[in-house]
């Protein structure tokens, strides 16, 4: 009995630092956030009242809520399977015994090591128009290069690749590591059945990286709400609002508006998309790494 | 200098019992200053030797200069430090933030703190275009300091080679327009002219409603004219440059960029901001000019830039301190020194007349122009809310330019925005 | 020979790739290494230049910057591994009563990463008196619910019965952990160090917002700042400010790559 009551007591001392670190940067500002967002913008002249749900009427008849929530799904499906995607393949490729492979894995891996602040810049270069790279490659080749940020129709589009860019490599590190396990009998059990390469891929490998790929869309899920930052240097959510997102909508209200409780109203909504998507990813999750 | 207040009494005894020596540190006057640094390194050494200058003539003042970023994120960090408690004592921020921070109670107005005779010669002594942005409510409570105007600058060369005249640049819409056309080359490899609507749209777009005879907003800031017949003029005429006379590239134009174009000869024409005219000078490898921005028939453009201002949460011998520093910064003779070394404009007349400057002008005309043009000059786009209302305009300019939808329409919604935003201020 | 054909085809395919996905840093190096203008218009024959990285330097202060962002990436690591460990250690193997709420709570953290709300927990550090400090930067990742997620797991697939022997030997709780249970997941460790000093050393939001000074402030924005857009892009210096900045972690990679992915194929992130 006395066991018992230590280790509950143990238990939660060991929890506790990281527990209470937790709730005050996660949980009490998640509360608050909620709590702000049923008030009025105050100053110091006019203090906020509480308002109810007005911050949320406004935020359904606000145009640019409604164009960023659009945009981050799109941002969504644009850069989940496709930064994904690229990963397994990179994967599958460094795996194999191809020529300077060391220097693909690095290549692959590089765009994760550079911060995105700066290689946006680099970015900017390559995109912008007249005297920007993909102009001065393209040109020549006779095709006419749109302006690539400036042009409402590409500049979100020109974002998705960058984030696509720059999330592959490090989704790619955990396939191979998955890849690099996975017995080499297998392969030649498969070859001895005369399975080619594609379907012992698709019959054999893939499902064995099932668990690689559910932690990895977490990952990519997550980042699809949270790397803005090469908003701040690429369009600043322009033109119109069309490479604008979410958190850099939230970033905005804060920051360049001071409104905070509307900002907070945004979040909840982020937090609720969010919340979302983690119960139906954990349900998943859980039953196929802890219980497999 | 005075510190004989209460709170002060006991390090005054305390100070006293000590080394007269060692005491001599505790009687000084420490002044926080936030300072937005938009262009690069460089600024941060100016105004760092401009502060070590005046720490010189004045021993008992100490300045720390927090350099926090763009305009944004040097309000942004100013407020915050106020709100924590932090010490901050004054900023150069946008000029435009006025009326966000006299409704957070943040600053002070000039008129409250320099009272003396002098000092009210002293407020007078600027550019009235250049006080417009910092005057409201019948105070001032910004003094020019970073301040820049919209120029044209254009490439010489490029005109010769066109067959127009170098020393004679466009000075009507009409002109500006045929110039455009003569200067653009039909395989891409030269635009007549960019005028960038990324950054500070509404800020270019100010300069052609200008130009058209209409100013944005009212002085109080409560109220804007965005759907006004002018202003719907003066971005249909934005949009023709690249639609219907295509002389400018379509799409958004980068201001970051911008710079770049011009210098690789990509545009013959650009509007740019006068901060850039040091950099261009440096770097241009072809024969540049520096022009006012051409009219309708008159010519107009807004100012831009920051503005000093006092926080309201510091001494009174904090803000005479303050006070005393922003004197020395605006002062003829650093003024002078800025411009010179920054671009910026020389902040009154009397800058203009200081030896160096009058040299500089001289042997570089277009350092002069931002000043010449200050008498077509009007305020920036400045309102409560400034922020969301600048937004809505900067979206209405891009959806017309970039995004090809009528002018009249996103202004019109514009405005109706803008309205509701600023009812309660009415 | 088909078998040859398509090995050649899936080999040049890779590098094509591989190309692609350098070359932002492969133009990063040119230009570095060029005037402006040169890099601009890839003047293969232009002179090289160290002008870049000697104005970098002097305009802004990149060893305090890397400094700032080496204390703060370690200094987090250390906090988060400690942590994790404690923390982990408690849900895999310590069966208490709100253990499952508890861990419920953390894992809310996976998905809630702080900066998706910087505007209250820029209230909060600030309350706290931490604003425009390394501690106020680090603070709100000090505890990771992903490395609790990540050690969780490892320390699970620990078998019981090595617990059980140390026991024996007179192990406490905490000295099976220290023992046992913390060598065997030092795979974990390096993979989870990976993750968090490559994310950590890229932060760009929230130290934007907590930062103010240049005793503070990390590379990033520091580079932020150097390269804002508003004052014209100047592509060769940022291009060597760039390069300066990521050159230690570029290094590191370089030397330990096949360290890490050792690490990572035994940590059971799969």
């Amino acid at each position: 009995m006395r066991i018992f009551g230590n280790r509950h007591v143990l238990g939660w001392l060991l929890i506790s630092p990281a527990v209470i670190l937790l709730v005050t940067f996660t949980h009490y500002p998640s509360i608050s956030s909620f709590i702000s967002s049923l008030f009025s913008r105050g100053n110091p002249i006019r203090p906020a009242q509480f308002v109810g749900t007005d911050q949320y009427t406004a935020m359904m008849q606000d145009p640019v809520f409604w164009t960023v929530l659009e945009n981050n799904m799109i941002y969504a499906a644009g850069t989940i399977p496709a930064s994904i995607g690229l990963a397994l393949l990179m994967a599958v490729l460094v795996d194999q015994m191809l020529p300077g492979r060391a220097f693909l894995r690095l290549a692959y891996f590089t765009p994760t090591i550079l911060p995105m602040i700066a290689v946006a810049n680099i970015w900017l270069f390559f995109y912008t128009p007249e005297i920007g790279l993909l102009d001065q490659v393209l040109r020549p080749l006779g095709i006419d290069t749109p302006n690539w940020l400036g042009d409402p129709d590409t500049a979100l589009w020109a974002i998705i690749f960058i984030t696509i860019w720059k999330e592959a490599g490090f989704f790619m590190i955990f396939y191979l590591a998955a890849l690099q396990t996975q017995s080499p009998e297998l392969k030649e059990a498969a070859k001895l059945e005369g399975a080619s390469p594609f379907t012992f891929f698709w019959r054999i490998t893939f499902p064995l990286l099932m668990p690689t790929t559910l932690f990895v869309l977490v990952n990519a899920v997550l980042n699809s709400f949270k790397l803005v930052d090469h908003i701040f240097i690429l369009t600043k959510g322009g033109p119109n609002n069309a490479s604008s997102l979410i958190l850099y909508y939230i970033y905005e209200t804060a920051f360049s508006f001071f409104d905070t409780p509307y900002a907070a109203a945004l979040t909840i909504v982020l937090l609720a998309f969010l919340a979302l998507l983690a119960l139906i990813q954990f349900g998943v999750l859980e039953k196929r790494i802890h219980y497999r | 200098m005075s510190f004989l207040k209460p709170k002060n009494l006991l390090g005054l005894a305390v100070g006293a019992t000590m080394a007269l020596g060692a005491g001599v540190a505790s009687a000084k006057t420490n002044l926080t200053m936030y300072y937005p640094v938009a262009v690069g390194g460089a600024l941060t050494k100016v105004v760092d030797s401009i502060v070590a200058d005046f720490e010189k003539q004045n021993p008992d003042i100490d300045v720390e200069a927090i350099y926090a970023g763009n305009y944004n994120d040097a309000r942004i960090k100013a407020l915050a430090a106020l709100k924590s408690g932090e010490p901050a004592q004054l900023s150069v921020m946008f000029s435009i933030d006025i009326y966000d921070l006299i409704e957070q109670d943040a600053i002070v107005s000039f008129d409250d703190v320099a009272t003396s005779a002098e000092d009210k010669e002293w407020l007078k002594s600027f550019y009235p275009a250049l006080m417009e942005n910092g005057q409201t409510l019948g105070k001032t409570w910004g003094i020019p300091f970073q301040r820049s105007t919209i120029v044209m600058y254009y490439n010489k060369d490029a005109f010769r080679a066109a067959g127009l005249d170098p020393e004679n640049p466009p000075k009507t819409w009409d002109e500006f327009v045929a110039a455009g056309k003569k200067l653009t080359k039909k395989d891409g490899s030269q635009w007549g002219m960019m005028i960038p609507s990324t950054g500070y749209p509404y800020w270019m777009f100010g300069a052609l409603t200008k130009q058209n005879g209409q100013v944005l907003m009212n002085a109080d800031g409560t109220e804007t004219y965005f759907n006004n017949p002018k202003v719907v003029e003066a971005l249909q005429f934005w949009k023709d440059l690249s639609q219907k006379h295509e002389v400018m590239p379509k799409g958004a134009i980068e201001w970051g960029t911008l710079r770049q174009n011009f210098l690789e000869g990509k545009t013959a024409m650009m509007w740019h901001s006068t901060g850039n005219l040091t950099t261009v000078k440096k770097n241009a490898k072809f024969d540049f000019g520096v022009a006012m921005l051409p009219g309708n028939p008159e010519r107009g453009t807004p100012t831009g830039g920051g503005n000093f201002y006092i926080f309201k949460k510091s001494s009174a011998e904090e803000k005479q301190a303050a006070l005393k520093l922003i004197k020395f910064m605006t002062s003829p003779k650093q003024a002078a020194k800025w411009s010179m070394e920054t671009g910026y404009i020389g902040v009154s007349p009397d800058a203009y007349k200081v030896e160096e400057l009058v040299e500089y002008a001289k042997s570089f005309p277009p350092a002069a122009v931002a000043r010449d043009q200050l008498k077509f000059a009007t305020a920036e786009l400045s309102t409560y809310q400034t922020g969301r209302v600048r937004k809505l305009l900067d979206d209405a300019l891009q959806a017309a330019i970039a995004g090809d939808q009528d002018p009249k329409e996103v202004l019109e919604d514009a405005q109706a925005r803008a309205t509701q935003l600023l009812k309660p201020y009415k | 020979m088909s078998k040859y054909f398509s090995f050649t085809l899936t080999s040049i395919g890779a590098w094509i790739l591989a190309l692609l996905w350098i070359s932002p840093l492969i133009f990063a190096f040119w230009a570095a290494f060029h005037s402006s203008s040169d890099a601009i218009n890839f003047d293969l024959f232009s002179p090289l230049t160290l002008d870049n990285f000697i104005e970098v330097w002097q305009q802004a202060p990149f060893p305090q910057y890397m400094w700032n962002t080496f204390i703060l990436v370690t200094g987090l690591l250390i906090s988060q591994c400690v942590l994790a460990t404690l923390a982990a250690f408690a849900f895999a193997r310590m069966n208490f009563i709100g253990g499952g709420v508890a861990f419920a709570l953390v894992l809310m953290q996976l998905m809630v990463t702080p900066e998706i709300l910087i505007v209250e927990n820029y209230a909060t550090v600030a309350a706290m008196g931490f604003a425009d400090s390394l501690v106020g930067i680090g603070l709100p990742y000090a505890a990771s619910a992903f490395g609790i997620f990540l050690l969780r797991q490892s320390f699970k697939s620990i078998p019981k019965e090595l617990d059980d022997a140390a026991r024996m030997e007179g192990c406490s709780t905490l000295g099976i952990l220290w023992r046992v249970y913390v060598p065997l997941a030092i795979p974990t460790y390096l993979a989870y160090g990976l993750v968090s000093i490559s994310h950590h050393w890229n932060n760009f939001l929230w130290p934007l917002v907590i930062a103010n000074s240049v005793e503070t402030r990390p590379l990033t924005v520091g580079l932020a700042i150097f390269g804002a857009p508003e004052s014209g892009v100047e592509w060769s210096q940022i291009s060597a400010a760039t390069l300066i900045s990521v050159a230690p972690l570029l290094i590191a990679f370089l030397l330990f790559q096949r360290q890490f992915i050792k690490s990572f194929m035994a940590s059971g992130i799969k």
